[in-house]
C-alpha cells in the first residue's frame, strides 16, 4: 500500500513540460523524422509538394489531426479491444477529419475549397495511423498529444523543404497562390503556364521534371542521404 | 488484452453510435451556413467571369458576401433552357445543378444561363461541366454580345492535384488566357487548350505543364458544353 502511494507521488511530481516532453516534440524533427527515417507519409509528400503554399496548409492540417487523433486514442486506449484496434483507430481519424471538414465548410469556405483533396489525403496518411499504433496506444494523453504535434512538425518540415526546392526550380516562384506570392522569374506574366519560355535570371530554364511527383522522390532520396551522412547512427548496417 | 466477442461487439456498436451521432449533429449544425457559403461562392464565380467589365476599381474578389448577392440580384438575369434552345419558364438558373442534369435523359436536361447586364453591354454566361483527372471539373464562360468573343472564364474542380491540375482554378493566369479568344469557327466550337503551347492564338490557349489530362478535360468540357447552347445562341443572333 505504501509503495503504491509513493508511486503516485512520484508521478505527480513530474513536470507538465519537462525534458521528456521536449524530446517528444523535437525528436521527430531530426532523429526520428517520420519521412526521412521512418519513411512514412511519403505518398502525400510526393503528390502535393509542387507548390509551397498548399504544403504549408497540408502540414498544419496534419499536425492538427495527428495531435487530436493521438489524444483521443490515448484517452480510450485501455478500453479498445486488441483484435479490432486498427478499425477503432481508423474510425477516430475519419470522424475527426470529417468534423474538421464540416466545420471548415461552415466557417471558412474559401479555405475549405483550397483544402478539398487534402482532407481525404489526411485520413489515409500513414503517419497518423502509425503514431496511433506505435505511441498513443501505450502512452498517456498529454504525451500522446505532444508526440502527435512533434510528428506533424517533422512531416511538415520535410514537406516544406521539398516544396521550396520544387517550386523554385520547377516554376520560378515561391508561395504562389498565397497572399505573399514571390515571382523569382521577374515580369513574365505567363510564368506559371508555359514553363519552357520563361527563364530565371536570364539563364536558368525551368525544369519541368520538378513539377512532376517523380522529382519529389529524388529530392526526398537526397534528403535521406544527407540526413544519414550527418547522423551515421541512422544507417542500417545489417 | 484479449477481449471476448461480446465486449468487442458492444464496443464497436457504442463507437459507431458515438461517431454517427457526432457527425450527423455536426452536419445538421453547419448545413444552413455551408449551403449559403456555397451559394455565395457560386455566384461570385459567375460574376468573376465579367470582372473586367464591372467598372473601374471593382474586383469581385474584394466584394463582401452581401455585395456579391446584391450585384447578382440587380444585374444578373436568370434563364433556363432545354437542349433545343427553348426557354423553360418558372425555373431559376441558380437552382439548376449540372451534376444532376448530367444523369438525366437528354430530352429532360436543363441548361442554366446567366445574362449579365452592364451599363454598355450584355454578357451571356454559360455553364459547363466535365471530367478532369481525378474527379469532375466545371466552369462558367462569359460571352460578349457578339456571341463569339470570350469576356472571361472561371474554372473549379473537385479533386485535381494541387500545383498541377488544380492550377486551372488556383492560378489566375490560366483562366486569364481565355479573355478575348474566339469560340466559334464555321459554326463549331473551336476554342481549346493545347499541350506544348497554343498555335492558333485566335482560338487556342497554352496547356499547363504536368496537367495534360486535366487540360484535355477542359477542352472536352468546353467543346461539348458550349455546343449545348448553340441552338439558343442562334435564335438570339437572328
Amino acid at each position: 500500500m505504501a509503495e503504491i502511494l509513493e508511486k503516485v507521488k512520484i508521478e505527480e511530481k513530474e513536470p507538465l513540460f519537462g525534458p521528456k516532453e521536449k524530446k517528444l516534440l523535437l525528436d521527430p524533427l531530426m532523429d526520428v523524422n517520420p519521412i526521412t527515417v521512418q519513411i512514412l507519409g511519403v505518398c502525400s509528400a510526393l503528390a502535393i509538394t509542387s507548390l509551397v503554399y498548399p504544403s504549408v496548409v497540408m502540414a498544419i492540417s496534419v499536425i492538427f489531426v495527428t495531435a487530436f487523433a493521438n489524444l483521443f486514442t490515448s484517452l480510450v486506449r485501455e478500453y479498445i479491444p486488441k483484435q479490432v484496434r486498427m478499425i477503432v483507430q481508423l474510425v477516430i481519424i475519419a470522424t475527426l477529419v470529417t468534423i474538421v471538414e464540416l466545420g471548415l465548410k461552415a466557417l471558412n469556405f474559401p479555405i475549405y475549397k483550397q483544402l478539398s483533396v487534402y482532407i481525404g489525403l489526411i485520413i489515409t496518411n500513414c503517419i497518423v495511423m502509425g503514431r496511433l499504433e506505435a505511441f498513443a496506444m501505450a502512452n498517456k494523453p498529454w504525451r500522446s498529444f505532444l508526440d502527435g504535434i512533434g510528428n506533424g512538425l517533422g512531416y511538415g518540415a520535410i514537406l516544406i523543404i521539398v516544396a521550396i526546392i520544387r517550386e523554385i526550380l520547377g516554376k520560378g516562384t515561391l508561395f504562389a497562390g498565397s497572399p505573399v506570392e514571390i515571382k523569382i522569374i521577374g515580369n513574365n506574366t505567363t510564368y506559371l503556364i508555359d514553363t519552357t519560355t520563361s527563364t530565371m535570371f536570364g539563364w536558368y530554364a525551368n525544369n519541368n521534371l520538378m513539377v512532376l511527383p517523380a522529382a519529389a522522390l529524388f529530392i526526398i532520396g537526397i534528403l535521406i542521404w544527407i540526413h544519414r551522412t550527418i547522423n551515421p547512427k541512422l544507417v542500417d548496417i545489417s | 488484452m484479449e477481449s471476448s466477442n461480446k465486449y468487442i461487439i458492444t464496443f464497436i456498436i457504442i463507437m459507431t453510435v458515438v461517431a454517427a451521432v457526432s457527425l450527423a449533429g455536426m452536419r445538421e449544425l453547419t448545413l444552413a451556413i455551408s449551403t449559403k457559403n456555397e451559394e455565395i461562392f457560386n455566384k461570385r464565380s459567375v460574376l468573376l467571369t465579367v470582372n473586367d467589365y464591372l467598372g473601374k476599381g471593382i474586383n469581385v474578389n474584394n466584394l463582401s458576401d452581401e455585395e456579391v448577392l446584391k450585384m447578382f440580384k440587380n444585374q444578373v438575369e436568370q434563364v433556363v433552357l432545354n437542349l433545343d434552345g427553348e426557354v423553360v419558364p418558372n425555373v431559376l438558373a441558380e437552382k439548376v445543378d449540372l451534376a444532376v442534369e448530367k444523369k438525366k435523359a437528354e430530352v429532360d436536361r436543363l441548361l442554366p444561363l446567366f445574362v449579365f447586364n452592364s451599363e454598355k453591354e450584355k454578357f451571356y454566361i454559360l455553364s459547363v461541366r466535365g471530367s478532369g483527372l481525378w474527379d469532375e471539373i466545371w466552369g462558367n464562360i462569359a460571352v460578349k454580345s457578339d456571341l463569339n468573343t470570350i469576356a472571361g472564364v472561371t474554372f473549379d474542380h473537385k479533386g485535381e492535384t494541387p500545383g498541377l491540375g488544380a492550377e486551372i482554378k488556383d492560378n489566375p493566369s490560366f483562366p486569364g488566357q481565355f479573355i478575348g479568344k474566339q469560340i466559334f469557327k464555321d459554326g463549331e466550337v473551336a476554342v481549346l487548350v493545347r499541350k506544348g503551347g497554343s498555335q492558333d492564338t485566335t482560338y487556342e490557349v497554352d496547356g499547363i505543364s504536368g496537367a495534360t489530362i486535366t487540360c484535355d478535360g477542359v477542352t472536352e468540357m468546353l467543346q461539348r458544353g458550349i455546343a449545348y447552347y448553340l441552338p439558343y445562341l442562334e435564335t438570339i443572333e437572328n
